[in-house]
């Protein structure tokens, strides 16, 4: 499902942030990134949903050349797939419930059958009772989900993570753990970047260690 | 067909909604753009008004041919008849000899008249042309000289040729005018949207993020453009209609000094629309601009 042969990303200044970098993962697959802070873990996600383009290599999505993509073509590429941001990127000048529509409106989904599918993400992540509410006034773990809601909430074939559990105690980063688990149990495709060894030992799966931009074995 | 109609109701919506978040703000644009539009459509209206007043005074333009003194006054009327059937002749009045002498002691000259040996004055032809450009007055001059007959023209046209030049450059200045101020009201338009993109960043930087295209992105704002031309250009109008308003009266008092009638006219219909249209499309493509150099400036795409 994501091909990326020989990646390097040099930003500006010379920094290489992913160098010469392959890896290969399969549809269906929970991937944990592992690594320090500055291994690149956040700009291999980056290249993968397209925000970043590469220096040299490729990237593979779906059998398209993410790298070479046109201007015009990367909205239709991103609605294939769920991010979620570690500062969760919420829109706090409207309510919870339609942070979670945004996504379907941009798809054209409007009416009764976009409200069910919002709903039907609050509630598997459990904010169905908060939809009115403003994200401002929910706590770190609820925006956390809240973001999760909007990235399943189109029913992606890819969730990309990044360090979705940084800022969360240990019982909260238990619950998204165990969601992420869920969506996985369903086929969908996890890449997620974290930093907690603790977490990756409790739920298994595939773990892709990062260091200075290379993979370590 | 539905998801299109509500994109843009939405859209639609999204927009009247950032009026309402600064309405002082918005306000005081519209006001902007509104002086923008009424200075060159103002001067235009001013323009139509001076041109309609010189149509009026226009007919009072003659000719006077003094006919050659040894010609019998049978000839000079058959000429006169003749004339009148021309083209570019509106009208012919004959004027005799004697009845030019009766004319001057009817004005208080019977004094000089008196001392006279013999009637001085020629037949005189007063003509009355039909077109009264300067280009018409020129040609019927050169024509009535060429007459065999014809001793003398005279004919008063420089101050027709300086009103028209006059009228010719009052227009050139309302289209400087008007490109100017429209460029203005298109510049007015993209930094108003330029503030509200980067009020907006946050939404936009999401939406590109989640795959909103570009063209979901642009549309509130050129909704929001538009609108705000259109809205400048009403305001325009209205100053416009309370400006003429404001000088009415005086218009009044300036024609009866000179013996007329004359009431301002303000904007057609179809001018109103052109007004209307130019300064909504202006403001639609100043937000255009704007809002597409932002988009290339986020990094996401």
């Amino acid at each position: 499902m994501i091909e990326l042969s020989d990646v390097t990303k040099r930003y500006p200044g010379g920094h290489e942030a992913v160098s010469h970098l392959s890896l290969t993962i399969e549809q269906g697959e929970l991937v944990f990134l592992t690594g320090h802070s500055g291994a690149g873990k956040s700009t291999l996600l980056k290249l993968i949903a397209a925000i970043e383009r590469p220096t040299s290599g490729n990237v593979v999505v779906n059998g398209q050349n993410v790298g070479r993509m046109k201007r015009p073509a990367l909205p239709f590429f991103r609605r294939n797939i769920g991010l979620i941001f570690q500062d969760h990127k919420l829109l706090y000048d409207r309510s919870v419930f339609d942070n979670v529509l945004l996504p379907l409106h941009i798809q054209g989904m409007s009416g009764s059958d976009a409200a069910k599918r919002v709903r039907a993400a609050l509630d598997k992540v459990g904010l169905l009772k908060k939809e009115k509410t403003r994200p401002i006034t929910l706590s770190g773990g609820e925006q956390q989900r809240l973001c999760i809601a909007r990235a399943i909430v189109s029913r992606p074939a890819l969730v990309l993570a990044d360090e979705p559990t940084a800022n969360l105690d240990d019982a909260y980063a238990r619950d998204i753990m165990d969601m992420f688990r869920a969506f996985n149990e369903v086929g969908v495709t996890l890449v997620i970047s974290t930093h907690d060894q603790e977490l990756i030992h409790r739920y298994g799966g595939r773990s892709v260690n990062l260091a200075y931009g290379k993979l370590v074995a | 067909m539905k998801a299109w109609l509500t994109h843009h109701l939405h859209s639609l919506k999204i927009a009247a909604q950032r009026f309402r978040d600064a309405p002082l703000a918005t306000l005081f644009t519209i006001l902007v753009i509104g002086v923008a539009v009424a200075m060159p459509s103002g001067l235009y209206v001013l323009l139509s008004n001076l041109d309609r007043a010189a149509g009026g005074v226009k007919p009072q333009v003659e000719l006077t041919l003094f006919i050659k003194a040894d010609v019998p006054e049978n000839e000079s009327r058959a000429l006169a008849a003749s004339l009148g059937k021309q083209a570019g002749i509106a009208e012919v009045v004959f004027v005799s000899k004697a009845d030019g002498i009766k004319k001057l002691e009817a004005a208080g000259l019977s004094d000089i008249t008196a001392g006279l040996p013999a009637n001085p004055l020629p037949d005189t032809l007063i003509i009355t042309p039909s077109d009264s450009s300067p280009a018409a007055l020129q040609e019927l001059n050169d024509r009535l000289e060429k007459l065999e007959l014809t001793q003398q023209i005279v004919m008063d046209t420089d101050w027709i040729k300086r009103l028209s030049a006059l009228m010719g450059l009052g227009k050139n200045l309302v289209f400087l005018l008007a490109a100017l101020l429209g460029l203005a009201l298109a510049a007015i338009t993209a930094n108003t949207i330029r503030l509200q993109i980067y009020a907006q960043k946050d939404e936009i930087e999401v939406a590109q993020l989640i795959g909103a295209t570009d063209r979901f992105i642009r549309r509130p704002f050129l909704y929001f453009g538009g609108i705000q031309g259109l809205a400048g250009g009403l305001a325009g109008w209205a100053i416009i209609l309370l400006g003429g308003y404001f000088i009415e009266s005086s218009v009044a008092q300036v024609a009866v000094a000179y013996g007329a009638t004359f009431d301002l006219h303000g904007l057609g219909l179809d001018e109103l629309l052109s007004l209307l249209g130019g300064s909504t499309l202006l403001g639609w493509l100043g937000a255009y601009f704007s809002v597409n150099q932002a988009l290339r400036q986020f990094a996401n795409g």
